[in-house]
């Protein structure tokens, strides 16, 4: 450090010296809470049991692991997060290319597909769950009733899958929100000089755009990614996590723990289980994304 | 040229304006505002506390005082009070909280004791399961706000059309029984809400009724979960055959609210549940079903023992409170007989908070209002939580258990029963696996 620091320009130490207390103030943003939870989830520590604290050295990770609700949350997160991806993407991609066409009133059809990403996830969970899927009084209970068909109790029979439907509502908009200037940004003599060529419309999207596209989709799932793995509002408001263990992902088992049960120690210990899981995620991701990318090159 | 100052002189507006709202906040800020003590109120966003605070205003005129009111859904607040109660901040000088949390932090010093309110506040005018259920050791930590039990809500509409009779004292299986005769999901009604949604103050909470009514307790005396007992799977599976056959679609996500939104637009011939509904359903405005509602005792299993349901909100102050002696003239002024007197003759007596007090229940006003206070009065005196079972039984409480991991416990046994009423697995199995999830919990306990 000093060495390098030795051969540069003066200027550079004290550039280093004024951006000082921002880094240092970032990095205890990041390391103190971290370094809290990594405390605690050694710890003994009930709210509820004031002064019983004693270090549990690896006991709330062994607890956590010899449990059944560990593995269900775990297998639920995934589940969730690639159902989603799947969704977002394939609707994403659908949206922009129907979008980029040149028909009357795209201006307003485009700001009503990117409307559902700026409602908030309680209110659009709620409505979900009380206008929509209810099987009373919901409107799809209402057309399936009158076709004849019964109505079907989403959070009772699939409560995943509700979820991830709801979730996949809301995020579709995103992925339009990044692919659609991406596919705008696509050269249109290539376009041109493809459809010269005698390419369809399916040979222009394999061969031209959806190449074209690969990067902003890898995009689109790192940062889905980022903020589905702790998705929470939405099960909270509409299944509790139920019916059992169906629909708990492992936010929502850290919740559990932390403020049913008031167990600081256990909850944290999750919590560092879920940083794990997130990173193994994103690295997997950056792996297969950065792969894809190569060979387009 | 021009132009140009004109740019200076708009940037020095600009910059006058912006020095001016600086001073302007600072002194805002700094300015010290002495004169009216203030109360911070933490309360639940039930009815009966939202008129709480709003008749409020006579007593920050009377004492000088200035309420600053936060008020929570009951899940959130009882989040948010633990946390704040648990880690010893002091922002709040008078709380809500019911008769689970009143022993357990009265026992942790967390609470003052509330035993010198004075001769006129009428201590032997409340109920004394009310104030038991609110005390620790003889000491009452949380004032009694207003208190339920559980009863049967029916359509006496429907039952005469049907040629039934609702007994005064129903057992369960005349309940199933009129809940086969009066299902008519062609007609959206159905013949029995109870509630589904999972969580210890949802469906378990009506589960451990269930339970104790037939006969069974959560734990041995030695705190050995009882959970695949026959009065446990017996009771389930009363509950998951009602729900199931009888009930309405979706029951899973169906918790007090909604239910009470059910049985009031009249989806439901009948309902379970707390005593605190009747007021909302006896409402032409909130209720479609006012005149037709009818009300019994809540029902019995075959022997007919056991107890029902006991809950009451109270006003505590937290030992971190620097208030305490202006906190607890709020506490005596909103729980007072005077109080509940206001607050009939000002908003009409069907919203008074009720069951707390004997006085109530001796007010004409109130008695001619009410037609359900006689059933209530009846309901909460009956209700002993300190005998749950007729098996012998280490812990208090009716629809819950009075030990802090019960929150824990009884959300997760409520999942379980869910996973069974939506048919995932088998009332035996979801009793299995609730089995080990108490035991697990329980570890440090059944081992002493």
């Amino acid at each position: 450090m000093t060495g390098a620091a030795a051969t540069k320009p003066a200027y550079s130490r004290h550039s280093r010296a004024l951006l000082a207390p921002s880094v240092v103030a970032l990095f205890l943003w990041m390391i103190v809470p971290l370094a809290m939870t990594l405390w605690f989830s050694a710890e003994r520590y009930n709210l509820l049991s004031p002064g019983k604290n004693s270090f549990a050295g690896w006991g709330n990770y062994r607890d956590l692991l010899a449990h059944r609700a560990l593995w269900v949350a775990m297998g639920n997160t995934l589940l969730l997060v690639g159902l989603v991806l799947v969704i977002t993407l394939f609707f994403g991609t659908l949206f922009s290319l129907l979008l980029d066409q040149d028909f009357p009133g795209r201006n307003l059809c485009r700001l009503l597909v990117i409307a559902p990403f700026f409602v908030m996830p309680t209110v659009s969970a709620l409505i979900w769950k009380n206008m929509l899927m209810n099987p009373v009084f919901g409107l799809f209970a209402w057309i399936t009733r009158s076709v004849g068909l019964g109505a079907i109790e989403y959070f009772s029979h699939m409560p995943l899958l509700s979820i991830v439907l709801i979730v996949g509502w809301e995020w579709t908009p995103f992925a339009v929100l990044i692919l659609l200037p991406a596919l705008q940004s696509l050269n249109p003599e290539q376009v041109e000089a493809a459809r010269l060529d005698g390419a369809g419309p399916v040979a222009l999207f394999r061969h031209i755009q959806l190449p074209h596209l690969l990067r902003p989709m890898a995009v689109v799932a790192m940062i889905e990614m980022i903020f589905l793995l702790s998705l929470f509002a939405e099960i909270y408001v509409t299944t509790g996590g139920g019916p059992g263990l169906a629909s708990t992902n492992l936010a929502y088992l850290i919740f559990r723990d932390a403020l049913l049960g008031w167990d600081v120690g256990r909850a944290s210990a999750g919590g560092v289980i879920a940083i794990v899981l997130a990173n193994i995620v994103v690295l997997f991701l950056m792996r297969v994304a950065g792969r894809n990318l190569e060979d387009v090159r | 040229m021009a132009i140009e100052s004109t740019v200076l002189a708009w940037n020095r507006t600009w910059r006058v304006l912006a020095l001016a709202a600086t001073v302007a906040i600072a002194a805002w800020i700094l300015y010290p505002r002495g004169g009216r003590p203030e109360l911070t109120v933490a309360t639940v966003n039930n009815a009966e506390m939202i008129l709480m605070q709003r008749l409020s205003r006579d007593f920050e005129k009377q004492n000088g005082v200035k309420l600053n009111w936060v008020v929570l859904g009951e899940n959130t607040l009882r989040q948010r009070l633990t946390i704040d109660i648990s880690t010893g901040s002091n922002t709040f000088d008078v709380i809500t909280i019911g008769s689970y949390e009143a022993p357990l932090w009265g026992e942790r010093g967390w609470l003052v004791p509330l035993d010198d309110l004075g001769k006129d506040y009428g201590y032997d005018d409340i109920f004394p399961v009310v104030r038991q259920g609110l005390s620790y050791q003889g000491r009452m930590y949380a004032a009694p706000f207003y208190a339920e039990s559980a009863c049967t809500y029916y359509r006496k509409d429907l039952f005469r059309k049907a040629g039934l009779e609702m007994p005064v004292q129903p057992n369960y299986e005349e309940i199933r029984h009129f809940a086969q005769r009066l299902n008519d999901p062609a007609h959206n009604v159905y013949g029995i809400c109870l509630r589904g949604e999972p969580g210890w103050g949802q469906n378990t909470a009506l589960i451990s009724m269930l339970i104790h009514r037939f006969g069974g307790r959560w734990v041995d005396m030695d705190w050995k979960p009882q959970l695949t007992s026959p009065p446990w799977v017996e009771a389930v599976s009363l509950y998951v055959d009602l729900v199931r056959n009888d009930g309405p679609p979706g029951a899973i996500a169906d918790g007090y609210n909604e239910n009470r939104a059910l049985f009031a637009n009249g989806n439901c011939a009948m309902w379970v549940d707390a005593t605190s509904g009747a007021g909302a359903l006896l409402d032409p405005s909130q209720s479609r079903v006012a005149g037709t509602t009818g009300f019994a005792r809540a029902p019995m299993a075959k022997e007919g023992r056991g107890g029902t349901w006991m809950w009451c909100w109270g006003l505590a102050i937290p030992s971190s409170s620097t208030r305490a002696s202006l906190a607890k003239r709020f506490v005596k002024w909103a729980t007072s007989r005077e109080y509940i007197a206001t607050a009939g003759e000002r908003f009409g007596w069907m919203r008074i908070p009720p069951g707390s007090r004997q006085s109530t229940y001796e007010n004409p006003a109130y008695l001619a209002a009410a037609p359900f206070a006689p059933l209530v009065h009846e309901a909460i005196l009956s209700a002993d939580y300190t005998q749950p079972s007729v098996l012998p039984v280490p812990y208090v409480g009716l629809q819950y258990v009075g030990i802090p991991e019960f929150q824990a416990i009884g959300t997760e046994v409520g999942q379980e029963i869910s996973a069974a009423l939506a048919g995932h697995v088998t009332v035996e199995q979801a009793l299995a696996l609730a089995q080990s999830e108490v035991e697990r919990a329980l570890k440090g306990r059944s081992r002493k």
